[in-house]
């Protein structure tokens, strides 16, 4: 462990509910050690504010090793905070200097309502899930491995898209609050795959319209996709864009069922 | 084992209903990534409007041909106008076009605007400052490089096809060189019109690259190209409008002596 530690200015958006005005408010973070992560340092704080009789930040947590897509503030104006491919969680200490200001703030969007303090509600991201992400295959003993040939490039981009966490940093950093990197992936994952085939263009067109209930519209900032943790790629959004259409086009042929 | 989740739906309700579906091609109009579709197709049309405009305008540095005792430009003009004469009546194969033109233009303001409306209403200011990382100056102008352009062609066309308004004193039907020359020896005019060349050019910067992601014309294997086919294409709207006005404010090209 290094000795090395930093006294930094925190500036955090506190808010005591859902219909309650939030404002910022300003704590100190002293002695942080450089190597604790950014979460590590606002419990830090928190246990000194339980310490001073005052209400702990409320803020999303769990698995902290960038996997679980709980986590995720805005840190000084950006998702994620300023670490290029991590979680908040991954942010380490290290990345700042002595005496920084660091201003911490929920995500934002019409879909997501704070909750409290840095805790939002990105229940709308699985309404998108619910109506079409994923497959209905037929339960039973496992198939026969390599049964069903799957090429390795297609499977790398299926699996490129499912790295997806479901973090909402997307959405959060979408100037539009649109939701489409989140939705294209989702939907790439399934759709590049074979199992996906069946339900491919029911699967886009549900997912899309759905999406569309709660975020906005692209306008291909690229914003997302440099603060997306996983670095899920743009690219995804103009294969779901296509498979749109398509979907339209196709279940239009299925009328007269 | 599948598990339930008790309070499923019982936090955020639909922000917005789903539409009654339309019939086929508008339904797909109904959707923010339909409408998105509609705007980079109008768009692309309106782009190479854009781009013919410009070839038929460079016919300034032609100018006065002495065999046919006219200008270049006034020669094309007509040219348009006699478009596949003997099969549409005089002017009328222009007149569809324009209606086109008009149709694109129409879509794609409205899809602008559409989805404007439903993006302020999706969206949340931070109450911090935002650090863009990958958003540009032309992607996040694009509302007003688009609104300066609309305000520019209505300039345009008072200036130089109806001939009222801004036009030169001495605007006349038919004399697209003179006319051209006469409203753009103005340093007033001639601003404008840089002005709205480059709002343009920027506009169609961000408009071809995302153009593809609307369009989902997307392959790894040609990706690289988009960028540079944006670029390329703006600064030869750029460069080859900006020639012309240029040109002509600085009395390079002008009228005939004589004529």
């Amino acid at each position: 462990m290094s000795e090395e530690t930093l006294n930094l200015k925190l500036r955090i958006w506190r808010q005591d509910g859902p219909s309650s005005k939030g404002g910022f408010a300003e704590y100190p973070a002293n002695n942080i050690p450089t190597d604790a992560s950014f979460l590590e340092m606002l419990d830090v704080v928190n246990e000194q504010l339980i310490e001073q009789g005052e209400v702990p930040v409320e803020f999303p947590h769990d698995c902290r090793e960038g996997i679980c897509g709980t986590c995720g503030v805005m840190i000084n104006g950006r998702a994620h905070g300023q670490e290029k491919a991590t979680a908040t969680c991954q942010l380490h200490m290290r990345k700042f200097t002595d005496g920084d200001t660091i201003e911490i703030e929920p995500w934002r969007a019409a879909a997501f309502p704070v909750v409290k303090d840095l805790v939002v509600d990105r229940s709308a991201l699985d309404r998108v899930i619910e109506v079409g992400g994923f497959i209905s295959a037929p339960t039973g003993s496992a198939p026969d491995a390599n049964e069903m040939l799957i090429p390795k490039d297609v499977a790398e981009s299926s699996m490129d898209a499912a790295a997806c966490i479901g973090c909402g940093a997307c959405v959060a950093a979408c100037p539009n609050s649109a939701g489409q990197l989140f939705t294209s992936a989702k939907i790439w994952h399934l759709n590049a795959m074979p199992q996906g085939q069946a339900e491919r263009y029911k699967r886009t067109e549900e997912m899309v319209e759905t999406m569309e209930q709660y975020f906005g519209s692209c306008t291909n900032h690229g914003e997302c996709s440099e603060a997306c943790p996983k670095e899920i790629s743009l690219d995804f959004i103009a294969y779901m864009n296509r498979d749109y259409v398509k979907s339209k086009v196709k279940n239009r042929r299925l009328a007269g069922q | 084992m599948a598990t339930t989740t008790p309070s499923r739906n019982s936090t955020s309700p639909p922000m917005r209903p789903k539409p009654k579906q339309l019939p086929f091609p508008l339904s797909l109009y109904q959707t923010a990534v339909g409408k998105k579709w509609v705007m980079a197709l109008t768009g692309l049309g309106l782009v190479g409007f854009v781009v013919f405009h410009m070839l038929g305008n460079l016919k300034v540095f032609i100018g006065w041909v002495p065999e046919e005792g006219a200008y270049d430009l006034d020669i094309y003009g007509e040219f348009l106008r006699e478009l596949l004469v003997p099969l549409f009546p005089h002017g009328v194969l222009l007149w569809i076009l324009r209606l086109g033109l008009i149709t694109m233009f129409a879509l794609h303001i409205h899809s602008a605007y559409s989805l404007t409306r439903l993006n302020s209403a999706s969206n949340q200011p931070y109450a911090a400052k935002r650090d863009w990382i990958a958003a540009n100056f032309a992607s996040r102008s694009m509302r007003w490089t688009g609104v300066i352009t609309l305000l520019y062609i209505v300039f345009h066309l008072a200036d130089l096809t109806w001939g009222v308004g801004p036009a030169y004193s001495d605007w006349e039907y038919g004399r697209v060189h003179e006319n051209l020359v006469g409203s753009l020896v103005r340093p007033a005019a001639a601003i404008i019109y840089i002005i709205a060349v480059v709002a343009l050019s920027i506009h169609i910067f961000h408009g071809i690259w995302s153009m593809f992601q609307s369009l989902g014309w997307s392959n790894p294997n040609y990706d690289w190209m988009r960028r540079g086919l944006s670029m390329g294409i703006a600064a030869l709207i750029l460069v080859g409008n900006l020639t012309i006005i240029l040109s002509i404010w600085t009395g390079a090209v002008g009228l005939e002596a004589g004529q």
